[in-house]
């Protein structure tokens, strides 16, 4: 497990960094969690490592115009015990609490963990159940994508070269919304077989709004709007839980490997959808 | 006279933490891998991606031309080293010539083809990459079943059946039975491929000193005096001249229980650089590297009559032994044919074996060795034979069982089982559980539309490897007390002990008998140029046997010390006890330091005895010895999704005399928690090019403290005949007996859906499958 040579820079300002971006081969480095065992098991071979680290500003957490933003470098224990995220967007705590072990939540980052795109990663179904916003910068300028439009397939983002992700935006959740991340853990990575979120607001005793993203199932996470439909202006019962939650693999091209078969993971998909609604739905009184 | 205050109990028996976890805990411990010597170069093995494949051409000039790079050697170098040895013999046994590296052709994906030699451990690596490599890629065979069929792929063309051997045993009438018997149940019982894991990988540090024309080889071993005879034999070098020494080992699980090209290899290239070399495995080369174990495909058939006593058991056992024979690859089987009688009173048995060449790693002795396979075996088809006959699956265990005025007991396959009370693990746990309101909350539960499951196992076990005649090596063990003239006491075991915590419990013995504090005793091992001849810690016999072999040489030495005693204190009529030699006229006493420091100094000595304090025993075993016990697993299933969950998990072993509690109960744990390990998560899944699908973490699960379920462990205490400790050997208990216990508790859970038996690993999706009728 001993990578091929590489250099290392450490970059102090934004503007640093991608003046080192620039230089063929560099990789962006920010907890590691991903991109060393990579380079360890020789599937990349960056020439130059650029550690983000000291690199001021992607590392907060802030409140403004009625969004979380969350710097790139914020990892998942910060996210996980911070008290603004957990009032705030309590989903994205409880997703992130749920990732790996304490040793990569206290290294891994969320913008590492976007950027690296795997499919059975655990923040987007968060991401895509609360319509998050990725905000991308380079040395020409800043730009911001829909989660959506930035994770664009297995390991693939809208990244062009050189660009970095700075921040992710998330709504402040609005009183009465109840919200669940439901994970079938795959027992040796410990990644996501399948993980659904589940957002669920009512007003006046019908579900006002339904927002669920699904990872793991597929080789792009997603959101499921044809469950939404389904859920919203019902009266958020049994039934409608599971009827909704039925139709959530449909049309899903299901990844199949060693841990669970296409079916297996479509039916996963299902039960695991109609459990976060229904933890939701509970929440939300 | 000194009046120092005697201890007043014994430390045999007590909750001791053990001793060497400071420094395992802290990470000051010393393993291969921390060894650093000036002047030393790193070794980077190229491994065959292929399973099964001619070598066409190596060309090593890249990777020689590189920069750093000392030299680089393959299989035409070490063509005359000798092969990596196995130590199993049966009558007929094919044993291909395992070179230490590839000459013209591979057989599994992992086999080494080339060694780059580097000052940094870095460029080596790098270097490896460059060497070019043309393979003719062969069709390969991994699966047993498979390699046996007609036309199956050979694995090693001179052998095209893939049969390496094959071994019959019988005993009494068991046709006879089998047609009389009113019940006979029939079921194929796998016991998958796992990797054994343990947490330090392998790793070699070779060291010739050109100037003596001496090897040093510091390795992750369990048979650091095995390893040494063995390898100067393949090096050709003479046995003095070679000194092993095994660190700190981090762990093994057996599947350091083994010679391995790799320290031969390193050796050799320690002698033709004449510099000091460092090989350390990667966690991906170990998963290819190192034995892997289990691999049987076992056919049952159980017989019983309308009583419910078993009459007889019959097995086609099929191993998979992967592309060659380790040390004791072709007898691991062996030991599940041993042990198939279990518990049990039937007499009549036959077993045949087919060990089966595959293009895969080599199988070994992994944690049970062939126990776990016939343990899981005959618990699974009682289990089944209970339910055929609407029988409890406690009260047909409890008809079998061997009674305790039957001891010793012989049994159908040759053994003396020396001591036993099988009922009474299995009613403590019994008691445990609350058995009768368990099936009460079982009937709820079902009534409720829950899949409740209750499933026992009651396993035995044959420890403490054992009389020489039945080990390949010799299975006696050696010990050395020598008392330091201050007193303080230094043993020398010749087993291996890597972390199964006998420098605490030798250290409890040791300071019992000669009565100081646990603090004055260090056991030392695992280095042969300090230690007597040993044969190592494996199949839970390092207690029992080297444990032993203390025992006696602290008798031995209490004679002499009682000579000193008597001298000093001008008496006839001496006893030792609490550190001080005491005369019984008098009441006088001198110390243990006293003795000693007199014994060095020698101003006098008593008639017909020698300066010094030191004795030296070789311990030859009468016997095996045989643990048993009880396992009760309670489970619910997830009817969404198969996922079972442990919701209680009692384990009352019977390990004869406990030495030391909290080890046992760390020892039952670790075999618990690998026994889980087998019954719900892990596999080796090669494909059908010979491809180890499972070849990380990533994919390969072993248990996590998350995964597991609180292990509630009790015991009985029933006293070993075969040796003075009473002792028997705990380290594969766990094992054992957990496995059957898991899956009889999930096949109860599915009962009520007609499931009689499922193989392990009991994965969400199979019993998910299961659960949709196989219509999902
Ligand atoms: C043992 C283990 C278990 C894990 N379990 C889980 C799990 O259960 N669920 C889960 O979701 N994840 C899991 N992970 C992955 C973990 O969450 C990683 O932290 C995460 O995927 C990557 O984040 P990082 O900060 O470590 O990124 P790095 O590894 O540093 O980088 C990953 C990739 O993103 C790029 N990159 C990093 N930061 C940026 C940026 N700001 N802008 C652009 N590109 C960037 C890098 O160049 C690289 O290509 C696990 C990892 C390990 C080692």
């Amino acid at each position: 497990m001993i990578p091929q040579n590489f250099e290392y820079a450490t970059p102090n300002s934004l503007a640093e960094a991608f003046k080192l971006l620039g230089e063929s081969n560099a990789k962006a480095l920010a907890g590691g969690m991903s991109l060393i065992p990579l380079m360890k098991l020789r599937l990349a071979a960056p020439d130059k490592l650029i550690d983000l680290r000291n690199v001021p500003g992607l590392n907060s957490i802030r409140e403004e115009g009625g969004m979380l933003r969350i710097g790139a470098l914020v990892t998942h224990y910060e996210l996980e015990s911070s008290p603004l995220v957990r009032s705030r967007c309590p989903l994205l705590a409880e997703a992130a609490s749920q990732i790996g072990d304490i040793q990569v939540r206290n290294m891994g980052t969320i913008g590492g963990s976007v950027a690296h795109a795997d499919p059975a990663a655990d923040y987007p179904a968060s991401l895509h159940a609360l319509e998050a916003q990725v905000k991308l910068a380079k040395a020409g300028g800043e730009r911001t994508l829909a989660i959506g439009s930035f994770l664009q397939d297995t390991f693939t983002t809208a990244l062009d070269a050189g660009e970095l992700v700075v921040e992710i935006s998330v709504p402040v959740e609005a009183a009465g919304t109840g919200v669940s991340y439901q994970k079938c853990v795959q027992p040796a990575s410990g990644f996501a077989i399948v993980g659904v979120a589940a957002r669920i607001r009512k007003s006046g005793g019908r579900i006002a709004l339904a927002r669920v993203g699904v990872t793991g199932l597929s080789g792009k996470p997603f959101r499921a709007a044809n469950v939404e439909r389904l859920l919203e202006g019902a009266a958020g019962s049994a039934g409608d839980i599971s009827k909704a939650a039925a139709v959530v693999a449909d049309g899903v091209d299901a990844n199949n490997d060693l841990h669970a078969s296409a079916d297996y993971r479509k039916h996963l998909a299902r039960v695991y959808t109609a459990r976060a609604l229904a933890a939701a739905a509970r929440k939300a009184g | 006279m000194a009046t120092t205050v005697a201890r007043p109990e014994t430390l045999v028996g007590k909750r001791i933490k053990r001793k060497e976890d400071p420094r395992l805990i802290t990470g000051t411990a010393t393993y291969v891998d921390d060894i650093q010597m000036p002047g030393m170069h790193h070794a980077s093995i190229l491994r065959s991606p292929h399973a099964a494949a001619i070598l066409k051409s190596i060309n090593i000039r890249p990777a020689l031309e590189t920069a750093g790079v000392v030299a680089v050697f393959t299989g035409a170098d070490v063509k005359d080293v000798g092969p990596v040895p196995c130590g199993a013999s049966l009558p007929g046994l094919r044993v291909p010539h395992h070179h230490i590296l590839a000459q013209d052709r591979v057989y599994f994906a992992g086999h080494p083809v080339a060694v780059v030699v580097s000052t940094d451990r870095y460029i080596a690596r790098d270097a490896a990459d460059r060497i070019e490599v043309e393979y003719d890629v062969k069709a390969a065979v991994a699966d047993p079943e498979k390699a046996l069929e007609k036309g199956a792929p050979a694995v090693h063309p001179q052998w095209p059946d893939n049969i390496a051997f094959t071994f019959h045993q019988e005993n009494g009438e068991v046709d006879k039975v089998f047609a009389e018997a009113a019940v006979v149940v029939k079921q194929r019982i796998t016991s998958q491929r796992l990797i054994p894991c343990a947490m330090e990988t392998r790793g070699v540090v070779a060291d010739y000193k050109t100037g003596e024309k001496a090897l040093t080889i510091y390795s992750s071993t369990q048979i650091p005096h095995l390893m040494r005879s063995l390898v100067a034999g393949m090096l050709g070098m003479p046995e003095h001249k070679l000194r092993v020494v095994a660190p700190e080992v981090g762990g093994g699980f057996g599947s350091k229980l083994n010679v391995y090209a790799e320290e031969a290899l390193m050796g050799f290239v320690s002698m033709r650089i004449g510099k000091p070399v460092k090989w350390i495995e990667s966690r991906r080369e170990g998963f290819l590297a190192t034995i892997h174990g289990r691999g049987h495909a076992d056919y049952f058939e159980i017989a019983a009559g309308k009583d419910g006593t078993i009459l007889g058991l019959t097995l086609k056992l099929i191993q998979d032994l992967g592309a060659y024979h380790q040390l004791l690859t072709p007898a691991i089987p062996t030991l599940s044919v041993l042990m198939m009688p279990g518990l049990y009173r039937f007499k009549n048995i036959r077993a045949d074996i087919v060990g089966v060449f595959t293009n895969c790693t080599p199988t070994d002795a992994y944690r049970g060795a062939g126990r776990p396979e016939a343990t899981h075996g005959i618990e699974r088809m009682v289990d089944m034979l209970a339910a055929e006959m609407k029988m409890d699956p406690a009260e047909i265990r409890l008809k079998n069982f061997i009674r305790p005025e039957e001891f010793p007991y012989a049994t159908a396959t040759g053994l003396s089982y020396d001591s036993g009370e099988y009922d009474k693990p299995l009613k403590k746990a019994l008691d445990l559980v609350n058995y009768g309101r368990l099936r009460e909350d079982q009937k709820r539960a079902r009534a409720e539309g829950r899949l409740m499951g209750i499933g026992l196992s009651t396993y035995g076990e044959i420890c403490a490897f054992g009389p020489s005649p039945a080990t390949p090596a010799g299975g006696w063990e050696s010990a050395t007390v020598r008392v330091e003239p201050s007193g303080k006491v230094t043993v020398h075991t010749g087993a291996s002990p890597h972390g199964q915590g006998e420098e605490t419990t030798f250290a409890q013995i040791a300071a019992d008998e000669m009565g100081v504090d646990l603090d004055d005793v260090i056991v030392l091992h695992g280095d042969t140029a300090i230690v007597q001849y040993g044969i190592g810690t494996f199949g839970s016999r390092a207690t029992a046997v080297g444990g032993t072999a203390l025992y006696f040489a602290l008798q031995d030495l209490k004679v002499k010390i009682k000579k000193y005693g008597a001298m000093l204190l001008d008496s006839s009529d001496v006893s030792y006890s609490a550190g001080r030699c005491i005369c019984n006229k008098t009441g006088k006493s001198v110390t243990l330091a006293e003795i000693s420091g007199a014994s060095y100094r020698a101003m006098r000595l008593p008639p017909n005895t020698e300066p010094g304090l030191m004795a030296t025993h070789f311990w030859e075993p009468p016997n095996f010895t045989f643990p048993f016990g009880a396992h009760i697993v309670v489970t619910e299933i997830d009817k969404e999704t198969g996922a079972v969950e442990i919701k209680r998990y009692v384990a009352v072993d019977d390990c004869g005399k406990i030495i030391n509690p909290l080890i046992v109960a760390g020892q039952v744990h670790g075999g618990v928690v690998q026994g889980i390990g087998q019954a719900l998560y892990e596999n080796a899944v090669y494909d059908d090019n010979g491809q180890l699908l499972t070849g990380e973490f990533m994919d390969y699960a072993i248990p996590k403290a998350s995964m597991l379920p609180r292990i509630e462990e009790d015991h009985t205490e029933t006293p070993s005949p075969v040796n003075p400790l009473g002792v028997k050997g705990v380290g594969e208990a766990g094992t054992i007996g957990c496995s059957p216990a898991v899956v009889n508790s999930v096949v109860d859970a599915l009962s009520p859906l007609g499931v009689k038996h499922l193989d392990m690993p009991l994965s969400p999706e199979k019993i998910w499958r299961v659960l949709t009728g196989g219509k999902a």
